[in-house]
């Protein structure tokens, strides 16, 4: 009982203990926090890179794809039962992207995707990250007549970011054009009055000419006359019709920029855009406007083929690496573009189709039914943890890394305990004494200690605890004051792409450290005890 | 305070006569400094009746602290032998010494050896919380509290209870932590200087307590002193001179 007393006693008339304790406290609280951060991190980065991609992923290893996705499609549901509920086909190449801004051409090398905007949508979550909130409802490869986000959906802030948005669509595409007619009216003006010969073309009313170049290269790739099958619309010879036929002028027939568009075409965000110092996003292309893309045909040896589109909307998944990489256009106009479509039979090509499994489903076990139901020299089936897994294990790494330092921290302060232990042990000598005197065991005088030890650790991982919770639960409050008492951005949005500092509080962790805490900090009291307990007790009493 | 449970020693059976309570028999004992040795006890010889109240009186350093160390089993001698109501306590294993400090023994200081974060009350229930684990503890509190209040009244310190050791004068402190000492209803008090640090006045009055325990209730007391004045308040006085004893 003395053992309860003298703990409680020592514990409220020793600070300096309490002062040992406080490295415990801040130990703690940093695991917590960064542990919060961490998790809250890795889950938004989870969120995000499933977002794009979806549960599996069955691919061709070729650049060409194979035929006949529905038979595919359904030699999946054959292997895969009840778990699949969703399917897609898509098409990806690498490709390049250009732009013109200010007269200059910009390229970027992108991942060209092509996607079935009927379909996509069950697979994964690609239009959450679109700016129309038409198209996050159903996605439409057909410009929109403006009410683009200003405001960046997912950050959840009030304050426009995106002012040049309020214009896009097809208010900035007629405004766009017009300016082109009179900048070329006066162009054509100026010559005239030089006495200049006109220009042999136009260079404003486009052609369409890509694909020409296709059956140019079906033609020298294959033995059927490619340009037969190219005829104007006709699902009598068995080819499905195309579905843009309406959105689309005659090949070769020029069209009125001001009142119609190319294919539709949504890049990254990261692709045409850059966040300046203030945190407003500047565009270098607005929805509306037309880009032009190359990418290699199907067949051996692939050609690099180029078709202008125009951008319908712009796909924001936060995850810069996607963001400055993915343009998604129609897949059957990247079929038929790349002549992925036989000419013969008209079924067409895919590279790989995304499977979306029931919640709960066992990922890995139907990856690998899948494996089995195909032969693997042919096709891939990956789940989406596969194909960002090192990006997923740094991240578990960097993870246990910053746990294993933080928790040194604590280590350190357990030698804190240590130290301060023995000394309080040394004040104590004659007290120790006087309890062995009056019977105490040295079993009792350890356990005081030892239970001085606890009650401190308790303490100070219970105060460790309130602190860390605290400030993982308003970190956001937290930082916006540091940055408002420093003047600096603390958490750049435009190198985390998180407007909000994302945090997890995993109860479970939370135990583990604070049970860490405690341990450590009796287990620093194990040898300050140990001395107490075997002090002599004549010589203890004799002690000044 | 009952003598009855403890058994008869193979000694004390040629006599007729009950054991003494306390006998010290070839007590040695020295102590290393260095590559000195000093010879602190050279074969002690020492009895104390039941009831009996004895001044053991010596110079600075001659042994009599030591003495006093090793009859209360904190210490253990080099060669002879410690007995207790016929019982050999010295080299008893450490759980059976730490429950005779407890339970037979009680022990009072020069410098009174308070333990500064307890009240006063606190203080003299000490050797019964050692006594008990928490949950017995709990149980025999109340019994505990009402001994110790009384013990503390009897010695003046009714309105003393709940003040620290350092909020009180030195004879009140030494009453105190003789209270503590009587508190587990000990045969035998060992009291070393009680006297030491107080003035005459308050030392007085520690003797006075001391010698109406012994008078009215037969506490069997050694008292270690080195003031012939304060010796001669005993039955008897021993000398403890050269590491032996001369009675007086």
């Amino acid at each position: 009982m003395y053992k309860l007393l003298l703990c409680c006693r020592y514990l409220r008339t020793r600070w300096i203990a309490l002062a040992s304790v406080i490295s415990v406290t801040l130990g703690v609280a940093t695991m917590i926090v960064v542990n919060a951060v961490m998790a809250g991190f890795s889950n938004e980065m989870q969120t995000r890179i499933h977002g794009i991609l979806s549960d599996l992923i069955f691919e061709s290893h070729s650049l060409s794809g194979f035929q006949d996705p529905d038979w595919h499609m359904e030699e999946i549901r054959r292997a895969g039962g009840d778990e699949i509920t969703g399917m897609t086909p898509t098409v990806a190449v690498p490709a390049m992207l250009n732009f013109q801004v200010r007269g200059q051409w910009i390229t970027r090398q992108v991942m060209l995707i092509g996607i079935d905007q009927a379909t996509h949508a069950s697979v994964s979550d690609f239009g959450r990250y679109l700016q129309h909130p038409d198209n996050r409802h159903q996605l439409s490869f057909d410009l929109r007549d403006g009410g683009y986000d200003t405001i960046d959906s997912q950050a959840g802030g009030s304050e426009p970011t995106r002012p040049a948005l309020e214009a896009a669509g097809w208010p900035h595409r007629r405004m766009r054009v017009e300016r082109e007619r009179l900048w070329r009216e006066r162009l054509e003006a100026e010559r005239a009055a030089n006495g200049d010969a006109a220009p042999p073309e136009t260079s404003g009313q486009p052609v369409r000419p890509v694909d020409q170049q296709v059956d140019a290269v079906l033609a020298a790739t294959s033995d059927t006359p490619a340009s037969t099958a190219r005829a104007e619309g006709e699902p009598a010879t068995g080819r499905p019709s195309d579905p843009f036929r309406q959105a689309r002028p005659a090949e070769g027939t020029r069209m009125d920029p001001a009142t119609e568009q190319f294919t539709g075409l949504v890049p990254g965000i990261g692709l045409a855009s850059f966040r300046d110092s203030t945190g407003i996003d500047r565009f270098l292309v607005l929805p509306g406007d037309d880009v032009k893309v190359t990418f290699p045909t199907a067949g051996t040896p692939p050609k690099a083929v180029s078709d202008t589109f125009t951008i319908v909307d712009f796909y924001e998944s936060k995850m810069s690496e996607y963001d400055s990489n993915f343009v998604f256009v129609p897949i059957a106009d990247l079929q038929r573009m790349r002549g992925m479509i036989d000419p013969e039979s008209g079924l067409a090509s895919v590279n790989s189709i995304q499977i979306k499994l029931r919640e709960g489903a066992n990922l890995e076990e139907v990856r690998d039914r899948l494996r089995k139901a195909f032969p693997a020299d042919l096709y891939a089936v990956a789940s989406w943890k596969d194909k960002q897994g090192p990006l997923l294990a740094a991240v578990d790494m960097e993870m246990a890394v910053l746990n294993i330092l933080l928790f040194l921290i604590v280590a350190v302060a357990g030698f804190g305990i240590l130290a301060i232990f023995f000394m309080i042990v040394v004040e104590k000598t004659r007290d120790i004494g006087i309890l062995k005197s009056l019977g105490a065991r040295a079993s009792g005088i350890a356990g005081i200690f030892l239970g001085y030890g606890l009650f401190l650790g308790m303490v100070g991982a219970g105060a460790g605890l309130a602190l860390g919770l605290a400030i993982a639960l308003n970190i956001n409050t937290i930082r916006a004051g540091v940055e408002w008492l420093t003047g600096q951005r603390v958490f750049d949005p435009s190198i985390y792409y998180f407007f909000t500092i994302p945090t997890i509080i995993d109860p479970a962790t939370v135990a583990w450290i604070v049970a860490g805490a405690v341990a450590i900090a009796v287990a620093s009291s194990v040898l300050p005890a140990l001395r107490a307990a075997r002090l002599h007790p004549v010589e203890a009493l004799r002690h000044e | 305070m009952s003598s009855g449970t403890l058994e008869r020693p193979a000694v004390a059976a040629l006599s007729t006569a009950p054991p003494p309570l306390l006998a010290v028999h070839g007590l040695r004992k020295r102590y290393r400094s260095g590559d000195r040795t000093l010879e602190v006890l050279q074969g002690v010889d020492f009895e104390l009746a039941a009831g009996e109240c004895v001044s053991v009186i010596g110079q600075s350093g001659s042994g009599k602290s030591t003495l006093l160390h090793l009859m209360g089993l904190l210490d253990a001698a080099d060669a002879g032998s410690v007995h207790l109501a016929g019982r050999r306590i010295d080299g008893l294993p450490g759980r059976e010494r730490d429950r005779l400090r407890n339970t037979e023994i009680g022990m009072v200081f020069q410098a009174y050896h308070l333990l500064p974060e307890l009240t006063a009350l606190e203080n003299v229930l000490a050797p019964l919380m050692v006594r008990h684990g928490v949950f017995a503890w709990l149980k025999a509190r109340g019994e505990a509290r009402r001994r110790a209040t009384e013990l503390l009244e009897r010695f003046g310190l009714g309105e003393r209870l709940h003040h620290k050791p350092r909020q009180l004068s030195g004879g009140e402190m030494q009453r105190v932590a003789i209270a503590r000492a009587l508190v587990g209803g000990p045969r035998l008090l060992l009291a070393d200087e009680p006297t030491g640090n107080l003035d005459a006045e308050s030392g007085a009055g520690i003797l006075e307590v001391l010698t109406s325990l012994n008078r009215s209730e037969g506490l069997s007391i050694v008292l270690v002193t080195h003031d012939a004045s304060i010796a001669s308040r005993a039955d008897r006085v021993v000398r403890l001179a050269a590491g032996r004893v001369e009675t007086v």
